[in-house]
């Protein structure tokens, strides 16, 4: 078997936004780390991995930076790294990315599964997942909490996904994209043998050309998002009361005595 | 000159900051009021490898650098003082000692199970009645045919009630002059006869951790138990010290950096005189000390681990870096403390608990005024460094990584 995990780096969850006048986002001097919802993408394939024997490739179209990412995952126990990138990627939203991403696993070819985390904490889209399910004609099993069952030998995966109503359990042919949700898994620390292994691995780039991608097509010029103006939002401004009395029944009742006299409730 | 971390180091640091932050933070204040041990800490810092983290693979660790024991110390006293007293008795005062001054058929019998983890280890030197006067020691070790029968209290034992493995020290000649001519060193098992141990409670800190004592009645300890020479002990017990101090030095380091973290967020948020505390200066100045005392003991700490690596004596750099980071960590607890006012005196918050367990570090593995005669041996020229019969190796990647080898 082999699975795909899709990554990306983001700001630590930490880190502190700014938006300069010109509109340009910076996260300061936060460190670049996985996006913490691959991670339980990550470790889904490793389990998978574990129980179906295979191999792990994780895969990120980014700058230099998105290789942090990539040792991560390496770290945790993935097999392969693949990075993908040019200059014309930049300002890329989940069309032109999700373009990228479907040709470089063209590219690799003999993908049984494909894995996302739910989002990426940064832009917070939750598109790119399906956008390369739809654009490489598989099923997108997205907002899977569980992978029920899974048939290398007879292509196919049942998985439970986490809808607003309650859970729905999906059967689908192989390849498929599976996209993560928290609570799938407890995601793994990295081990020593991974960083040891991360911090000597080369990682290879894959230009467009290799992964036979049209340059108008990705970046800001594949783009159908514009951003005209990009500003921080507005500090909340409020109070807070703490409402404490003897006993719990009693800071109920004095909260919601508060809260009708606020008409709120 | 270079003074950047290696990406092994950066991935160490994260991936014990995401253990500590995940499994140990949530629960430290409970095990800290209950004065209890929390068993899992132990097995967890073993499952992942941390307790053999720069042993090489061929003993069974994890086969990183000493640097990587300098960041990982950092990172764990971080949370909470108690972890990282594991890895300076375990991995610092015992595993490399054994790694420096074992025969192979020592290093496979104790440095191996330790190094996975499966024993753990702790150092027994000090006795209710000697301490800093080391050879004032009065435990015995006498030697009968293929046996030494030793007899003794020690005292004050980090993980007394929890490790399996004890380098212990026992004078083997209590007429030898110089007197630390008479001390020898023992691996002394739990599982001997005539081994008692015991935990102390009521300690100002370090609450979640486990202190003792270790009673030794006519324990028979067969020779091969002997590390290095008869007579050796002292050099063997100074040597180990210029681990365990470097792992107390990071670890130091860590606690200053929790204070400073602790602060300012608190300075951020709490407001008196119509702004946030970090906006008046005196305020500042405290913080400002924390972020100084921070970036220098780190400095200290990470010369020393360097040293190591290359395999160059450190005693002189590790006895700074310890004295400096423990002293400035018990100023920024303290203005910790100071700064978050009175609730910082509750244990609502962590800061008093940083306090507490910040003083424990300036009394042991050398109290803060055996560094300064040190430091001041050094600096007069009345203490020199005479080379070892075995010194700590040099970190070798290779010979570190590779396990093929082995025998």
């Amino acid at each position: 078997m082999h699975i795909v995990v899709c990554t990306k780096h983001t700001p630590d969850t930490e880190a502190k936004m700014s938006v300069d006048g010109a509109g340009n986002i910076s996260w300061g001097e936060s460190p670049l780390i996985i996006n913490p919802w691959d991670e339980y993408a990550v470790e889904e394939a490793l389990l998978l991995r574990e129980k179906y024997d295979g191999k792990v490739t994780v895969v990120s179209v980014g700058p230099e930076e998105a290789v942090e990412a990539l040792k991560h995952a390496i770290a945790m126990g993935c097999d392969e790294a693949i990075r993908v990138w040019d200059d014309a990627c930049q300002g890329a939203d989940t069309l032109a990315t999700s373009y990228v991403l479907a040709r470089t696993i063209e590219k690799i070819g003999d993908a049984d599964l494909i894995l996302f985390g739910k989002s990426a904490i940064d832009a917070q889209t939750w598109q790119t997942g399906a956008a390369v399910a739809r654009r490489l004609g598989m099923p997108a099993l997205m907002y899977t909490i569980k992978i029920a069952e899974l048939d290398p030998d007879g292509k196919t995966i049942t998985v439970e996904r986490l809808l607003e109503e309650g859970r729905q359990i999906v059967t689908a042919p192989l390849p498929a994209v599976v996209g993560t949700t928290k609570g799938i898994n407890e995601p793994r620390y990295t081990s020593f043998i991974g960083i040891r292994k991360a911090a000597k691995m080369a990682y290879p780039l894959w230009s467009l050309d290799e992964v036979g991608a049209e340059i108008e097509r990705v970046g800001a010029a594949g783009a159908a998002v514009r951003w005209p103006q990009v500003f921080m939002p507005p500090v909340r401004e409020g109070e807070a009361e703490i409402i404490a009395g003897e006993t719990i029944e009693e800071s109920v009742s004095l909260l919601i005595d508060r809260l009708m006299e606020e008409k709120v409730i | 000159m270079d003074f950047s971390l290696t990406d092994e180091h950066e991935m160490t640091a994260r991936m014990v900051r995401d253990f500590a932050e995940r499994e140990v933070a949530p629960v430290i204040k409970e095990y800290d009021r209950a004065q209890r041990v929390n068993p899992d800490f132990l097995a967890r810092m073993a499952a992942l490898g941390i307790l053999g983290i720069c042993i090489p693979a061929r003993y069974g660790g994890a086969g990183m650098d000493y640097i990587c024991l300098g960041v990982a110390c950092e990172e764990l006293e971080r949370i909470d003082t108690s972890l990282r007293v594991v890895m300076s008795v375990h991995v610092g005062l015992n595993s490399l000692g054994l790694l420096q001054w074992g025969t192979e058929a020592q290093k496979q019998r104790w440095l191996v199970p330790q190094a996975r983890g499966e024993r753990y280890a702790a150092y027994a030197l000090t006795e209710p009645g000697a301490g800093s006067d080391v050879v004032a020691i009065t435990a015995t070790a006498r030697r009968e045919k293929d046996v030494y029968i030793l007899n003794g209290e020690k005292m004050w034992i980090s993980l007394a009630n929890v490790a399996h493995n004890f380098l212990v020290f026992a004078k083997t000649d209590p007429r030898a002059e110089p007197p630390h001519r008479g001390i020898t060193a023992f691996v002394v098992e739990r599982e001997m006869a005539g081994v008692t141990t015991g935990d102390i409670h009521g300690k100002l800190g370090v609450r979640a951790g486990s202190t003792g004592w270790i009673s030794m009645d006519d324990v028979e300890v067969p020779v091969e138990n002997r590390i290095g020479e008869e007579g050796e002990g002292f050099k063997i017990a100074m040597s180990c010290l210029d681990n365990g101090r470097y792992t107390v030095a990071a670890g130091a380091t860590g606690l200053i950096r929790a204070c400073l973290e602790a602060s300012l967020s608190y300075a951020q948020e709490r407001h008196t005189f119509g702004r946030p505390i970090g906006q008046h200066q005196l305020i500042q100045q405290m913080i400002a000390y924390m972020a100084r005392d921070y970036d220098m003991a780190r400095l200290l700490y990470l010369r020393a681990g360097w040293l190591k690596n290359l395999g160059r004596r450190n005693t002189r750099e590790t006895s700074m870096a310890k004295w400096f980071a423990t002293e400035a960590s018990f100023t920024a607890a303290s203005n910790a403390v100071q700064i978050h006012g009175a609730y910082g005196y509750s244990d609502e918050y962590d800061v008093e608990r940083y306090l507490r367990n910040a003083k424990g570090a300036c009394i042991y593995e050398g109290s803060s005024q055996i560094h300064e005669l040190i430091q001041a041996g050094y600096a007069l020229g009345y203490r020199q460094d005479k080379p070892l019969r075995c010194e700590l190796p040099a970190y070798d990647p290779e010979y570190w990584q590779t396990v093929e080898d082995t025998l």
